[in-house]
């Protein structure tokens, strides 16, 4: 190379090196900055669309349900779970004590109005549908629900209290438009 | 490297322009085999087999399936009842995931077995337990597609399992699903990825088998092959053989094609997926039921998945688990005994893996799990320092020719399957 033309050739080509050196960690790290800038799009194609999350809030009307029963209702792909609690089953979610409880949270935090609680029917384990919801079907040790793939029981507020799944039934964002009326969503 | 190995001329001018026909003459007609491989080493091949007509019959069924959530279940149906020999494909292609599953697993447990996964093929074992864990997403994938009940909610709780890692687990399982349960996003990449793996497989079997090549079969023995008298040419010797096995395999797969196609599938997943409705009693595919068991038997969301991905990482640090420096089960007398206790113990999970997790099945599921993890991380160091093993003969033919054996050799001859 150059070396010969300079009388300090060592010192030159160790600066020579040294600067080299350094356009070559700046164009790796560039190469890798622009590979990341491009695997991200590929990444993040995967996570939901603009139209899958924008599905509408629904509207139920709760004043159809019988005291005791319960409805199951679809919102963004997953059962809702309405249930129009009788009394006895108030008295009971709202008495527990909070050490009694894996995920401790009161009752009152959970339902708007007591007499209907909202919940996401879905298992806090793995995802699957509780029973509970049709009229004869196990309702668990707790008396609210049920999940039979790997044996969840819920309590009447949707709380775990047996069982692997780790959390509550989610209570999903919903208000009460009228006394009839809740919007989900 | 002489062009004249070959006769024909055309054959000639192409391999001196591009060397595939001595790449194929070298690897697989040359390619020195120790002699006294036993029908356990049919299974490679059995496996290899077994992929391609999984993609044979993939491709012609993705000529008509559709992924969607209202036409999945009903584009099955018309290959069932409409398409020309869809019924064929179909069947072929269901029960032929079994079977390759049922191959590749005697395919491990013969390297277990044998200690193939010791030096110099660790990195072969590796690349296996690789294959493994691509066939299992693959075969998962496949199984979500015709979007029965046992797809959607297989699908579910599978994907759920993510929930359990910390802080991310739930943004993983969105971006799992695109959506916010299992829906039509889902369907669509888990064909896209259904269609991908299995290339993806094939990747990696070029490189098992280019490791295979580098040091050449293990064998019964589990002792180094010393020259040409312990080897025999792959072709005609293996060829012939390895035909002979598939001829039985694929009697085996026919009889399940033609008489039983629906035996190792559920009932279930001829219900169109209802997103609303679990099934009362869940089940995975057979051959995920050992490690479906493991998932339950831990009371903890995240212990469970844990044990569960564990219990397949473990075979990956297998080859430093197992010190001992003799290969073959054959000279190792505890080794052995061990080693039927693992091959029940993982039959048993099989069987706890399918009924319900309460009772009894729980409690032999616990047991079951335990000492899977306590073979592979307590026995297998312990017995390296303890076992004395037998005496290694000094080589495959040493036992035929009783050279250096005296007449023990001679005696012990005639037991050795050759
Ligand atoms: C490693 C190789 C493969 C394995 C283990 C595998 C496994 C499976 C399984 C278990 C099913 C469900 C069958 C059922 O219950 O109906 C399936 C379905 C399907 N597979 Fe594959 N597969 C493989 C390769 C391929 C390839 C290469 C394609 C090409 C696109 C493909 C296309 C399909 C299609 C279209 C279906 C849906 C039709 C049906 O359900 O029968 N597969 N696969
Ligand atoms: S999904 Fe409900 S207990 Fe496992």
């Amino acid at each position: 190379m150059a070396k010969s033309q300079t009388k300090s050739g060592a010192d030159a080509s160790v600066e020579h090196k040294s600067r080299r050196d350094f356009i070559v960690v700046a164009t790796y790290a560039m190469g890798a900055v622009g590979a990341g800038a491009f695997v991200w799009p590929l990444v993040d194609q995967m996570n939901p669309a603009a139209d899958t999350l924008a599905l509408a809030s629904i509207e139920v009307d709760v004043s159809k349900i019988v005291e005791g029963q319960s409805i199951t209702i679809k919102w963004r792909g997953k059962p809702i779970f309405i249930r129009h609690r009788t009394a006895s089953e108030i008295e009971e979610a709202s008495g527990v004590l909070q050490d009694e409880l894996r995920d401790p949270e009161g009752d009152d935090v959970r339902a708007q109005k007591p007499e209907y609680l909202v919940v996401l029917g879905v298992c806090t384990h793995l995802g699957c549908v509780p029973l509970g919801q049709k009229v004869g079907e196990v309702r668990g040790e707790y008396g609210g629900w049920f999940c039979p793939c790997h044996g969840s029981h819920y309590d009447s507020s949707g709380r775990i209290r047996k069982g692997p799944a780790p959390l509550n039934l989610e209570v999903p964002p919903y208000s009460f438009l009228s006394d009839q009326v809740i919007r989900i969503g | 490297m002489s062009a004249s190995k070959f006769s024909n001329p055309v054959v000639r001018w192409i391999d001196h322009r591009l060397p595939i026909f001595s790449f194929l003459e070298h690897e697989a007609n040359e390619y020195p085999t120790p002699k006294n491989l036993n029908y356990f080493w049919n299974f490679g091949s059995l496996a290899g087999i077994s992929l391609v007509i999984m993609i044979v019959t993939g491709i012609t069924l993705a000529m008509s399936y559709t992924a969607h959530v209202d036409y999945a279940f009903e584009s099955v149906e018309r290959i069932m009842r409409d398409v020309n020999h869809g019924w064929l494909l179909r069947y072929i292609h269901m029960n032929g995931a079994s079977f390759f599953f049922i191959v590749v697993f005697i395919h491990i447990f013969r390297g277990l077995y044998y200690g193939s996964y010791k030096a110099p093929r660790e990195l072969l074992w590796m690349l296996g337990v690789v294959i493994l864990l691509l066939m299992m997403a693959t075969a998962f994938m496949g199984y979500v597609l015709p979007w029965g009940q046992m797809s959607f909610w297989g699908a579910t709780v599978i994907t759920n399992l993510f929930s359990a890692i910390p802080f991310v687990g739930e943004s993983i399982v969105t971006w799992l699903w695109g959506g916010f349960s299992v829906d039509n996003p889902t369907l669509n990449r888990f064909f896209a990825l259904h269609y991908l793996m299995p290339f993806l497989i094939v990747g990696v079997v070029i490189l098992h088998l280019v490791a295979l090549h580098r040091f050449g079969s293990n064998n019964p023995l589990g002792i180094d092959t010393r020259g040409p008298q312990d080897t025999l040419p792959f072709h005609p010797y293996y060829t012939i053989k390895d035909f002979f096995g598939l001829s039985v395999f694929l009697t085996f797969l026919a009889a399940a094609v033609f008489f039983f196609p629906n035996f190792l599938g559920h009932p279930d997943n001829y219900i169109p997926a209802d997103p609303l409705q679990t099934p009362a009693h869940i089940v995975p595919e057979w051959y995920f039921l050992p490690f479906y068991a493991i998932l339950r038997a831990v009371p903890d969301k995240l212990g469970g998945v844990l044990a569960m991905f564990g219990a397949i990482a473990i075979l990956f640090v297998l080859p430093w688990l197992d010190r001992s420096p003799v290969r073959s089960a054959r000279f190792r007398p505890l080794f052995k005994i061990f080693f039927w206790i693992l091959v029940i113990d993982c039959i048993v999970l099989g069987y706890v893996g399918a009924k319900p997790a309460e009772g009894m099945y729980l409690l032999v599921g616990r047991v079951a799990t335990v000492w899977y993890f306590v073979h592979f991380l307590a026995i297998l160091p312990l017995l390296s320092v303890i076992e004395t093993p037998r005496p290694l003969p000094q080589s495959i033919s040493t036992p035929v020719f009783g050279g250096g054996g005296g007449l023990a050799g001679a005696v012990a001859a005639p037991k050795e399957k050759l």
